[in-house]
């Protein structure tokens, strides 16, 4: 029997690392089309009518565009977060929470009660998200820091808990004395708003906010001591510990950062798509978030490519499943292939395969 | 009514149990994975893979038993791949489970569609009855008669998965693969396999939890089915301090509280002491118990010792 | 009188590891009944050929026959089978399971149903008399000696079966009384007809115990001995291939402006689980121009000491001061770097730097506070790869370029790397922690230079290392630890080796530093 062992680069080449993602993405859409052949249709027509649902026309883009807004902050969420070997799987809590928290500033007590200017409010309910889902995941984070508990189940049963607790103020406190029995909350106030990006489409201005948080992260990572911790506490923790730098405050301010990431996530797209929370106002952004944060290497700015991929393939398979018989589905099949390829291609780039004799 | 009416109600303990099936065996399936060292986040997806698989077969003429074996099969296929991918290539457990998670759900709902394209109440099928003939035994009877025979698969399955791992050579060669590989290796072990080996059976049994929903609980399969079961499984392994029997113990007190909160939010009426909450607040509670469980024996918690670390031949 | 069997035959062994020629074409004999050692510095490739033995590694050239028969490569069952049994320098044992799991795993075959507990209880207490080797078989093994958990290696090797032992390093973890009653074991062996092969690097335990020795070199066997027919000093040149002159300390002029530059007083660490503390009653003070050593075997208190001194950990009890202010000790290791202490930690790789960031990166990283690296948050790229390039040519640190992941150096150049960057502070007291383990020769030496010249500036280093010819060649003061405890504190004049080995097992009277 053949045996192989696995060999560490000593220095992997910018171009492998590069090139991984590419490898990964050619081979997902190979292997998916198997399930397309599966489901009886023409190959290359559904693969043409993914693309160009997806990007083929200005509607198709501005869908892709909205779509990838709330990915792109969910994304930088995790990216930030696993970058620190902390695993945040609790994004969609703290979208949910983050638009709870915005909608309770900025349209519960409308500006007409709270008597402040609109770009206060603006600011203050923007702040309000970034806390809201800052809080939620520094408590699964002092769990792991104090107590030594495993982040990832914390966060993830967290989720449950949130969902339950939004529904409990949809049904309750928060609930839309004009909406007719549907769960839905108070409206934002409409001069909170965010503009539109493309006319007569659902992209908004969202998705500026989301570009130049990734661009900004990216300079921070790269360019401050702060990100010169993350990274280093990511990397080694032990060594970090002995070196002089401050282990917990940078895990902690790092769960607070990818926190507000996700809640800001909840607020824009609350500001800019639907003006209400509603419980199904995301079909698993924040899980969605994990994915596309691997996908981009945990990279700020291959959060931004990730995130239109994976948008882009979610508004193609729905549009192309329109006209096709093949279930949309395979927009999540697509996504968790890519991943776990992407994974095998990155750690083919770092280390060679040797054979044993 | 009272406290002591409710505890000692056949129908508490039925419910019970039923709630507890899913878990018992999700449990024990997490239990052998982590035993051998790897953490396997894939169960959720497993187990929703595992409940279509199931139901998928019986729809199509097969014996229920058979659906079962079909479940843990489609469970195996997943488990060798996570194994694929954190033992042989040795990538992050935790990333590969969720990516696993992911995939087994999203294939299962794509299959559903593909076969049922256009369908809106999901079909059903005829499921395994309760065991009206265990009436009879005394004390547990009633009890026993409300269940399915895939619960006394569960309850078997505690004490042979503690006898294989206490009791026999290969079930000391998977917890020392958990514990330190270097040391099973150097006894002429071959660590990658025994540990793929627990991974996929471990997998199996998770796919056999997922079959329970559509073979017993309910009779048909559909989305967001699982909501978070096998997550639940994962929190549990750690109360259990990774041994059967603790394990039986966590699923049993989990299912309790969980057939209180169905009981309060049926029953209307709360229970004396009880502040009048609203229901969400009750569906919380499994969850919330799940978390302080994890916290409560955090500081004591014996983990195996080479948990989550790959593990590669001649790297010491 | 006819020549004993022989037990193993090497013919021509040669690994690679990529560009590493680990073992060049070594060919060896083992008879029955005999100690051959194994000697040769670290790296010399006496590990590899063991682990090609056991199959753990496969060897790229070359065959191996046990008892006439020859051995399929790579595959550890088949050289348990044949009868090689190893005893690993790092103990291969799983803390959470008892005696009796770690010597029972996989000797039964993995299909049966029940394990035979019963029968194998029987033989391990049988094996335990044969040989002399105590264990109690439900006792957990974490909760073991060290000497103890060595004893259970061994049986597991003689459980299988055995015919021929390999012992690696099994001295590294030992007192000398221990090591005493070890080197009887292995007669016993011999006088039982197993035989044994014996790595090691200590020139008087090979002297001690074998019968003949054959020499490891960068890969090669330069030489085969009988022992009885030669002698340390040679086998210390072969071993080394010229005559080394190791560095060592001069006498030192009696400081007359001698201050103190750490003092410990009463300082105490407690276990964190309870039980036996890991420090008691420490009185210790390190002046300047002073270098005092630690010595000790592995675990009796060293750890906790290097971590108060480097901010890891803060005393139970006592207190520790700083330089002739007696300034309080920081409390967090960037503390202690800012109050000018230079820390060089045990495992470079796993403490000493962060191994995915840049060279220039990890030159700096203990320097985030001062404002020519960082002002405003922001890193000074430039500040920092120009003070990164001057350490590395301080320093003689090799490396394709400043901004290559650390990881990529080679321990030496990393060694180099970490000890210049507490060195290039000029700091006035320097913790060295196993400086040079696992270094080559040359980087030893320069290692030992660099100490000895911060030493003549005026630094007090305190050195813990388990390499007593290091700690003779360098320290002015010798300390021994046991069990927690400052067994003795005296100027290296008034110590011998034995001495010193006795003290490290508790037996010398107490005295003040």
């Amino acid at each position: 029997m053949m045996r192989f062992t696995l060999e560490r680069r000593a220095d992997p080449s910018r171009l492998a690392l590069l090139l991984a993602p590419l490898a990964a993405v050619a081979f997902t859409l190979l292997a998916c089309m198997l399930l397309v052949a599966w489901a009886g249709a023409p190959v290359g027509r559904t693969y043409a009518l993914l693309f160009e649902g997806a990007f083929g026309s200005r509607f198709a883009l501005s869908e892709t565009l909205t779509r990838a807004t709330p990915l792109m902050l969910t994304g930088l969420a995790c990216a930030v977060a696993f970058r620190a070997r902390l695993y945040n799987i609790g994004a969609e809590g703290q979208l949910y929470l983050g638009a709870l928290a915005a909608v309770a500033v900025g349209g519960m007590h409308g500006g007409s009660s709270f008597e402040l200017p609109m770009p206060l409010l603006f600011a203050g309910m923007i702040a309000a998200a970034a806390l809201a889902g800052a809080v939620l995941l520094l408590v699964p984070a002092l769990l792991k820091t104090r107590l030594g508990v495993d982040e990832v189940v914390t966060t993830l049963l967290g989720n449950f808990v949130v969902l339950l607790f939004v529904s409990m103020m949809l049904d309750g406190p928060m609930k839309d004395p004009m909406g007719m029995g549907w769960p839905q909350s108070v409206a934002l106030d409409g001069a909170l708003e965010l503009g539109k990006l493309l006319a007569r489409t659902r992209a908004h201005t969202g998705l500026l906010w989301a570009v130049g948080l990734a661009v900004g992260l990216w300079l921070v990572q790269r360019y401050t001591v702060f990100g010169f911790q993350m990274r280093s506490v990511g990397a080694n923790a032990q060594a970090a510990r002995f070196l002089g730098l401050p282990v917990q405050r940078v895990t902690l301010c790092v769960a607070m950062l990818s926190g507000a990431l996700a809640g800001l996530a909840g607020a824009i797209e609350v500001a800019g798509r639907t003006s209400y929370v509603t419980l199904d106002m995301s079909p698993g952004y924040g899980y969605a978030g994990v994915v596309v944060a691997m996908l981009a290497g945990l990279h700020p700015l291959g959060v931004l490519a990730a995130s239109l991929f994976v948008a882009g393939m979610q508004v193609g398979a729905d549009s192309m499943s329109r006209a096709v018989a093949v279930p949309n589905y395979i927009a999540d099949v697509i996504v968790a292939v890519a991943l776990l390829a992407m994974l095998v291609a990155t750690l083919f780039a770092q280390y060679r395969l040797r054979r044993n004799p | 009514m009272e406290w002591i009416d409710l505890l000692s109600s056949a129908p508490f303990w039925i419910a019970v149990l039923r709630l507890a099936t899913p878990l018992i065996l999700g449990t024990l399936g997490v239990l052998l994975c982590e035993r051998a060292g790897v953490l396997n986040l894939g169960i959720e997806g497993i187990m929703v893979a595992g409940a279509f698989a199931g139901w998928l077969a019986v729809y199509l003429g097969a014996p229920l038993w058979l659906g079962v074996l079909a479940a843990a099969a489609a469970g195996a296929v997943f488990g060798l791949l996570h194994a694929g991918l954190t033992v042989s290539l040795g990538l992050s457990q935790h990333v590969s489970g969720l990516g696993v998670t992911l995939l087994a759900t999203s294939l299962s709902y794509f299959a559903y569609r593909v076969t049922f394209p256009s369908v809106n109440t999901p079909p059903t099928i005829q499921p395994f009855a309760e065991m009206k003939f265990l009436a009879g035994v005394p004390l547990v009877g009633p009890v026993l008669a409300g269940q399915t025979p895939m619960t006394l698969l569960a309850l078997a399955a505690v004490p042979l998965v503690a006898w294989v791992l206490n009791r026999t050579p290969l079930g000391l060669a998977v917890r020392m693969v958990g514990e330190n590989p270097a040391a099973a290796e150097g006894q002429g072990l071959p660590v990658a396999r025994l540990r793929t080996g627990a991974v996929v059976a471990g997998s199996a049994l998770m796919g056999v939890a997922g079959s329970f929903l559509t073979l017993a609980a309910f009779n048909a399969f559909f989305f967001n089915m699982v909501n978070g079961r096998g997550w639940i499984c994962v929190a549990l392994v750690v109360f259990a301090s990774w041994r059967p029997g603790k394990a039986l113990l966590g699923a049993l007190i989990f299912a309790c509280f969980d057939a209180l909160q169905l009981r309060l939010q049926q029953g209307g009426a709360s229970l004396p002491g009880l502040p009048e909450l609203p229901y969400q607040a009750y569906l919380m509670l499994p969850y919330i118990l799940s978390i302080l469980a994890l916290v409560a024996v955090a500081r004591r918690a014996a983990y195996p010792q080479a948990l989550m670390k790959p593990y590669r031949k001649g790297e010491r | 009188m006819t020549q004993p069997p022989i037990a193993l035959r090497l013919s021509g062994i040669t690994k690679r590891f990529g560009s590493l020629l680990a073992n060049d074409a070594i060919s060896l004999a083992l008879a029955q009944g005999e100690v051959l050692a194994l000697l040769g510095e670290n790296g010399a490739g006496k590990s590899t050929l063991v682990s090609i033995l056991f199959g753990h590694y496969v060897a790229d050239a070359g065959r191996i026959e046990v008892f006439g028969q020859p051995l399929p490569p790579g595959r550890p069952d088949a050289a348990l089978a044949a009868g090689i049994g190893m005893v690993h320098q790092h103990f291969t044992l799983a803390d959470n399971m008892t005696v009796l799991d770690n010597v029972m795993v996989g000797t039964e075959p993995l299909w049966r149903p029940a394990s035979r507990r019963r029968q194998a209880r029987a033989r391990l207490a049988e094996l335990g008399r044969r040989f002399g080797l105590a264990a109690d078989p439900d006792a957990r093994v974490g909760t073991l000696s060290v000497g103890e958990k060595q004893r259970v290696e061994i049986l597991k090797a003689l459980y299988r079966g055995a015919r021929v032992l390999i012992l690696d390093e099994p001295t590294a973890v030992l007192t000398p009384q221990e090591s005493q009653a070890l080197f009887a074991t292995l007669r016993e062996f011999v006088a039982q007809g197993l035989a044994v092969i014996f790595i090691s690097h200590k020139l008087d335990e090979v002297m001690a115990v074998s019968q003949r020795v054959a020499v490891l070199r960068q890969g090669r066997l330069v030489a085969e001995r009988a022992t009885a027919g030669t002698s340390a000093a040679e086998l210390a040149e072969l071993m080394v291939g010229r005559k080394v002159v190791m560095p060592r300390a001069d006498a030192a002029e009696p400081a007359a402006q001698a201050s103190p530059v750490v003092r410990l007083a009463q300082v105490c660490v407690n276990a964190p689980r309870g039980g036996v503390p890991l420090l008691c009653g420490i009185d210790l003070t390190v002046h300047t121009h002073e270098i005092v050593a630690v010595a000790g075997v592995a675990g009796n208190g060293q750890q906790a000491l290097v971590s108060l001194l480097t901010g890891l950990r803060q005393p139970s009890e006592g207190a520790i001061r700083l330089g002739p202010e007696s300034a309080p000790a920081p409390s967090t290791p960037a503390g202690w770097t800012a109050a000018g202490v230079g820390r060089v930690p045990e495992d470079r790789h796993h403490e000493g730097v962060i191994g995915d960031n840049p060279v220039w990166e990890n030159a700096i990283v203990e320097d985030l506070g001062d404002r020519r690296f960082a002002r405003w948050g922001l890193l000074r790229a430039r500040a920092g790869r120009e003070h990164a390039r001057e350490l590395a040519r301080r320093f003689d640190v090799r490396a394709a370029s400043l901004d290559v992941r650390t990881r990529s150096l080679s321990g030496g150049n990393m060694q180099k790397l970490v000890l210049g960057r507490a060195l290039a502070r000029e700091p006035r007291l320097i913790v060295a922690d196993q400086p040079t383990w696992g270094l080559d020769v040359g980087a030893v030496a320069y290692v030992r230079e660099q100490l000895l010249a911060a030493r003549a500036r005026g630094a007090g280093i305190l050195l813990v290392s388990e390499d007593l010819e290091e700690i003779f060649a360098l320290a002015d003061r010798i300390a021994v630890l046991c069990a927690g405890r400052l067994v003795a504190v005296r100027p290296v004049a008034q110590w011998t080796p034995a001495g010193v080995g006795l003290a490290m097992t508790g037996s010398a009277a107490t005295e003040t530093p």
